[in-house]
């Protein structure tokens, strides 16, 4: 049976290990490649490397990382970071990485997704949608809709931001989930802005809204707090894979103990 | 020597570092002199059915990986390069493939999510020798919207659920092939490749 997958995530700057709260306030957590060795070795299922760097230095420094994770590391990863051409996409694949990540140039250049796949097959590109909650829905109090009362619920609607979270699109994010797959994207790596950072569990609503409309894997990012939350993204929120910094990168749990958690609850895992 | 054949598709670079890590040598060639000569041939390869049969056609690559086959030398397709050697695909259009294993590479059913991408077991239908010290339904990494229909069931020695249960590994005497990735498989990968490579001395 198909497992599904858990991801930790390396954000990397300047060729270190960085996570912050909210895109801001980052910490530094280490070596990019040993920290990619030892995830592998405890478990991991595949790893991701976003360069957050954003400049042009920093696609050769990118590039050399791909290469030298390979070298070290036999599962698969994914680079994103960056990415704004094709041979961007060619040289990190080329470098050794599985899949590579694309977000703002998805949304500025969409045909890079359709050149990328027919190049590479749709299997090695991933696009990044980072996804804010804009109306409607939301986890607080709602009054029950009635004919009485006038009150119809509003659905629950995520807007596209684009450049490391700092610029709005105006895409609505279900919707742009399906152009990316009709382009060719083969997996889509979602996160919720405004869970990502506060380890207080993925937005389900915002997860189970895109795997619902599309027939490519999602990967659930932002919030991950414990066993738990992970667990709900991937059975509540059908989720196909859930990524997680904190939580593994500051030693609060194991990769082991959140698969064996998954595990006793019926989820398949690899163990 | 290790032929890994470059036909410039996809990411052929992490079977060469799962092998250098086995310290087990080998060369990325589009030099059909060299696969001629290769004590083993692997034939990785990601993307497109269509695009790749063109590419080893255009590299004169047909017939000598053809020829290599029935020289009885070790040989083993990787995901796209085992779907390779069978008689033909349907993926964006029919496609001819290599041939040397009969049979039609067809898509997953549009109820499944697509491509399959992550770890799934792969049940150890017949013996083989990639299966070599490694336990029956261990995970392996899959990447693929297109699965192998070989003719002969009888080939298909490895088996993995995914909607149904379908061809994952081939044998058809010295030709292998994996859907899989066993350089991207973590140790039961390696292990695997170390297996492929074994088959090399036996021959000498």
């Amino acid at each position: 049976m198909l497992a599904k997958r858990i991801i930790p995530c390396l954000d990397v700057k300047n060729g270190r290990v960085v996570k912050g709260r909210s895109f801001v306030n980052l910490r530094d957590a280490g070596d990019p490649v040993e920290q990619g060795r030892l995830y592998s070795e405890a478990g991991a299922d595949e790893l991701v490397f976003l360069d957050i760097t954003a400049t042009l230095e920093a696609r050769q420094t990118i590039r050399a990382l791909a290469a030298a994770v390979g070298r070290a590391v036999f599962i698969p990863y994914t680079i994103g970071g960056g990415i704004r051409e094709l041979d961007d996409i060619k040289a990190l694949l080329q470098a050794g990485a599985e899949k590579i990540s694309i977000n703002s140039a998805a949304v500025r250049k969409p045909g890079l997704i359709t050149e990328g796949a027919n190049a590479f097959g749709n299997q090695a590109v991933v696009v990044a949608i980072d996804a804010k909650r804009v109306g409607g829905g939301g986890t607080g109090f709602q009054p029950v809709p009635s004919e009485s009362t006038g009150y119809k619920p509003v659905l629950p609607k995520w807007e596209v931001y684009i450049d490391a979270g700092t610029r709005a699109t105006g895409l609505d994010a279900v919707q742009w989930a399906r152009r990316v797959e009709e382009l060719g994207c083969g997996e889509i790596l979602l996160t919720s802005i405004d869970a990502d950072g506060h380890t207080a569990g993925y937005d389900i609503e915002l997860t189970r809204a895109i795997a619902g409309a599309v027939g490519i894997p999602v990967i659930a990012s932002g919030g991950a707090g414990g066993p738990e939350d992970i667990w709900r993204v991937l059975t509540e929120g059908q989720a196909d894979a859930a990524l997680a910094a904190s939580i593994f990168h500051y030693g609060q749990y194991t990769i082991a103990q959140v698969k064996e958690y998954l595990r006793d609850r019926g989820v398949s895992v690899r163990l | 020597m290790i032929a890994i054949v470059d036909y410039g598709l996809g990411n052929l670079r992490s079977v060469k570092y799962a092998l250098d890590r086995l310290g087990v040598e080998s060369e990325l060639t589009s030099d059909p002199a060299a696969v001629a000569r290769a004590e083993a041939v692997i034939l990785p390869g990601v993307g497109a059915f269509g695009e790749a049969m063109a590419n080893l056609r255009e590299l004169g690559l047909v017939a000598p990986l053809r020829d290599y086959a029935a020289s009885g030398r070790p040989f083993v397709g990787i995901c796209l390069g085992m779907q390779l050697l069978l008689t033909r695909s349907e993926e964006h259009g029919l496609h001819d493939g290599l041939d040397i294993i009969p049979g039609q590479v067809v898509r997953f059913g549009q109820e499944l999510t697509v491509p399959q991408m992550g770890w799934n077991q792969v049940r150890q239908a017949r013996p083989c020798p990639l299966f070599e010290g490694l336990r029956d339904e261990d995970y392996f990494y899959f990447a693929h919207s297109y699965y192998c229909r070989p003719d002969d069931p009888a080939v298909a020695v490895g088996l993995t659920d995914y909607g149904q249960a379908y061809a994952s590994t081939l044998q058809q005497g010295n030709v292998l092939g994996c859907q899989y990735h066993p350089e991207k498989s973590g140790p039961s990968g390696l292990k695997m490749l170390r297996n492929f490579v074994s088959l090399i001395k036996e021959q000498v």
